[in-house]
């Protein structure tokens, strides 16, 4: 099949294209009045399922599979858990939403109808990220959109879910909002660049969806800070302890790309597994194998409302990758599946599954089956070193880079940022690093602390081990060469 | 939107080079936007190459070199940049230019006198190795035979071979050859839409094919291509300069080097995308390389055992290696023997899988096979 296509012999592309065609035929008018593929009694509705060729049930049952799989094989939600959806509003979180809804009803129901209850049902937590600060939407268009996501949650009902309406400028945790909203302004206006400035803010939307609150931010600032922070603490301070975002197959092959443009081939496999669990509260990705138009496809069929905001599409490298990828989908409708399936044989992080559950709460059989389908740890490469910036993983050569810092300023932590993030986030002008640093959110620096002694203890052990750091080609002079962004001391 | 900002050094006044701050700065470094004098451009230009070089290991003092002269631009470049370097730091190599003639009429012949100008101007010797003297069949022959329908299938596997024999004629130690960074980050692009792990773990190495019978190597893995095309405006490749610029601008260079065979609008997606990000991010065509190599790919990826072919000695995984299926085909007259799923002679071993993959290991990393820079 396309979705495997081997390579030509002679790497020209020709054979590929050859065989590719039908496929892309097949799913266009041909097979418009066919029969359903699977029950073979009902007729076929176009555009539903990879090959366009379910029913309208057998779609449904077909897609709501995909996301069970991922569910279970990777043990992300288990009875005791108590998981936070993400929504935006767009087609993929409203149909994660709808299907982890689902999924709760039949365990409701089942413990309604077991006679001991032992098993206990895990409940549900909806939030949104309100972004309106930076993307300047009409306060009348926010209002009706905050009263739609209000009455989508309030419809998924029983068992209740509790909603969490977020300003993504409440990461900064100051006084007033609108000091958070000038604060916001000027920490993105000091990125230069589109594509880190995109990609800022999207860190500042993990920070937020993430738990706060840390030893260092209790015992320092906490005083300051103790009523703002009560209201951001979204996933761990409402117990939360699973986070579940709607990335979808198109999404994750478009990020596969532009991790690669931005030279993050080492970090690239953290971020497209089931389970990321680097985080305080893990993060889970249970449509990974639903395609977009699969998921548009499902709204469309069963009458989901789904939220548009004039956000204006991506600029810079972002937009640029999706429209490539766009491009490449209409040629081969299973490009997006072989990208992510490419980049799924990278070798993922010891991170990335869930912890191993010892609470003895935790039924054994959960227990049993979590053991199951983790990955064993020889197969993930063991890392603790992170970017205090964007969170990824450090490779050997981006850490050796660090031991050129020398720690005399508070901005300094920043110095163990990956290259991609020095790039395109950090200020060209080193003598705005210590502005840049001074409008950074309080809960990235303490996060950014944390990663920066982690570093230096890891780069220490590293030199007594005396392994080699130094990088393994001469890339890292080249990339410094064509990047002169660097604060050089 | 993401370009460097460069300042004006003096206030009003021309710009000075950032590199030497004293001539004028006459161009926009294409890698890293800075602005600097043409003097300054061919010192950053060669000394970079130079680095790679040393910093790889590529040579060794006394070593025999071929140049993989297609006539195109990149190759001829690199003929122009090694035997300057060779001399300036004394490699101690012994230069030559190989090249391959496919027998494909009209179309071949401008690029071979390229070839045959470079000969005389760097004084390299010059080696042309023909299909028909390789294999007993031009290009067209074949094509005459087999339509146009899986022609391709043989410019990859003959060129490959061919480069091969014609490297062990010459008796060299190995085969430099003109791929740039726009390539190399291209392969990563191409390798990770076509779900090739295989090959995206090798395709950014610099040196490939060290367990086969020659060696290759990319001296300008980093170089851009951008600045490979404005590289012999300068008086040291003198004869080739007004074709190059002229066939750049007339936009011939780059389309005329290509199999006039094969159709490509697949590939084409790719280079224009990456062309799209250079424009926003420079810096976009390393950091693909980068990416390229901290990839973390598990050594569990084996490669098939290699063995020779019992026919012609090549390397190959299978009882005869790929041309030779090819060959034996075209020769009893049964075209299709070899293409696809290779049913036949190897019929007896395992899958096609296998015949890629050992080919591909010593392949030239996914260079389309029209492409004549090999
Ligand atoms: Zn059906
Ligand atoms: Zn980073
Ligand atoms: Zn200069
Ligand atoms: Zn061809
Ligand atoms: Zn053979």
């Amino acid at each position: 099949m396309a979705c495997d296509s081997s390579t030509c012999q002679s790497n020209c592309y020709k054979r590929q294209l050859v065989e590719e065609e039908p496929i892309a035929s097949k799913s266009g008018d041909s097979n418009k009045q066919s029969v359903c593929v699977k029950c073979k009694a009902k007729e076929a509705v176009s555009g539903a399922g990879e090959d366009g060729r379910f029913c309208r049930e057998c779609f449904r049952s077909n897609l709501y599979g995909k996301f069970k799989l991922a569910v279970t094989s990777n043990a992300m939600i288990t009875p005791s858990d108590n998981v936070l959806v993400a929504f935006s509003g767009g087609p993929s979180s409203r149909v994660v939403l709808q299907f982890i809804h689902e999924m709760q009803q039949r365990a409701q129901k089942n413990f309604d109808a077991s006679k001991d209850r032992s098993l206990p049902v895990f409940g549900v937590g909806v939030t949104y990220i309100d972004e309106s600060a930076y993307h300047s939407v009409p306060s009348c268009e926010i209002d009706e959109a905050i009263e739609d996501i209000r009455s989508i949650v309030s419809n998924l009902a029983p068992p209740a879910k509790e909603l969490h309406i977020v300003p993504i400028e409440g990461v900064f945790a100051l006084d007033s909002l609108d000091c958070e909203r000038e604060r916001l302004k000027t920490l993105l206006d000091s990125v230069s660049d589109a594509t880190g400035k995109e990609d800022l803010l999207l860190h500042l939307r993990m920070l937020t969806l993430q738990k706060r609150r840390s030893a260092a931010f209790d015992g320092v600032v906490q005083d300051v800070f103790t009523h703002k922070y009560l209201r951001l603490q979204v996933a761990s301070e409402n117990g939360y302890n699973r986070l579940v975002l709607g990335l979808c197959t198109s999404r994750i092959a478009c990020h596969v790309i532009t991790a690669t443009v931005k030279g993050q081939g080492y970090s690239l496999p953290a971020d497209i597994q089931y389970v990321d669990a680097r985080w305080e509260v893990p993060v889970v990705l249970p449509l990974r194998d639903c395609l977009a138009s699969e998921l548009n496809m499902f709204c469309h069929l069963d009458g989901l409302k789904t939220l548009e905001f004039s956000n204006g599409p991506c600029s810079g490298i972002n937009g640029l990758v999706s429209s490539f990828v766009k491009l490449l989908q209409e040629e081969n409708p299973s490009r997006e599946c072989t990208i992510v399936r490419t980049a799924g044989k990278l070798t993922p992080f010891h991170f990335n599954r869930i912890p191993e559950l010892n609470d003895s709460n935790v039924p054994l059989a959960t227990r049993r089956r979590q053991k199951r389908f983790n990955l064993k740890p020889n197969e993930s490469i063991s890392s603790e070193s992170f970017c205090p910036l964007c969170f990824s993983p450090l490779s050997k050569s981006d850490l050796s880079s660090l031991s050129s810092f020398e720690s005399c300023q508070d901005y300094d932590i920043l110095g163990a940022a990956c290259s991609s993030c020095r790039f395109q986030i950090f200020p060209k002008d080193p003598s705005s690093m210590e502005h840049f640093y001074s409008v950074l959110p309080q809960p990235l620096l303490i996060r950014a602390k944390k990663c920066s002694n982690g570093n230096r203890s890891l780069l220490r052990q590293f030199q007594k081990d005396g392994s080699n750091l130094q990088p393994t080609s001469n890339i890292d002079n080249q990339v410094l060469a064509a990047a002169n962004c660097l604060p050089k001391e | 939107m993401e370009e460097a900002v460069t300042k004006p050094t003096k206030k009003g006044g021309a710009r000075l080079c950032c590199i030497c701050n004293q001539s004028r700065a006459a161009l926009k470094r294409p890698k890293t936007l800075e602005q600097i004098c043409k003097e300054c451009f061919y010192e950053v230009f060669e000394e970079e190459i130079h680095q790679v070089i040393v910093d790889n290991q590529l040579f060794k003092p006394g070593e025999r070199i071929a140049i993989g002269a297609s006539g195109g631009k990149d190759s001829t470049v690199l003929a122009c940049v090694l035997s300057e370097l060779n001399r300036r730091h004394n490699y101690g190599l012994d230069l030559f230019l190989l090249s391959v003639d496919e027998g494909i009429t009209g179309y071949r012949d401008d690029s071979l006198e390229t070839v045959k100008r470079n000969e005389v101007q760097y004084g390299l010797p010059l080696k042309i190795v023909s299909y028909k003297d390789l294999y007993g069949w031009t290009m067209d022959e074949i094509v005459k035979m087999i339509g146009l329908k899986n022609n391709c299938t043989f410019c990859g596997v003959f060129r490959r071979q061919a480069l091969d024999r014609g490297a062990s004629l010459l008796k060299v130690d190995k085969v430099a050859t003109g791929h740039n960074a726009d390539d190399i980050a291209e392969t990563v692009l191409l390798n990770i839409l076509r779900g090739d792990i295989a090959r995206l773990s090798r395709c950014t190495s610099i040196v490939t094919g060290e367990d086969g019978p020659i060696p290759r190597c990319k001296p300008f893995k980093y170089t851009y291509e951008k600045e490979i095309v404005i590289y012999p405006c300068s008086l040291k490749c003198s004869v080739v300069i007004e074709k190059f610029t002229y066939a750049y601008f007339k936009r011939l260079d780059y389309f005329s080097t290509e199999c006039i065979y094969s159709p490509n609008a697949y590939r084409g997606f790719a280079r224009e995308f990456i062309k799209d990000l250079e424009r926003i991010r420079p810096r976009a065509i390393l950091d693909i390389i980068k990416s390229g190599e901290n990839f973390r790919i598990s050594t569990s990826t084996k490669m098939p055992e290699q063995g020779t072919c019992q026919r012609c000695g090549y390397i190959s995984s299978q009882k005869w290696c790929k041309a030779c299926v090819l060959l034996e085909g075209l020769n009893r007259g049964l075209p299709k023997l070899g293409i696809g799923r290779s049913r036949g002679l190897n019929n007896d071993n395992k899958k096609e899988k296998d015949v890629t993959q050992s080919n591909g290991a010593k392949s030239i990393e996914s260079k389309q096979c029209g492409t004549l820079d090999f």
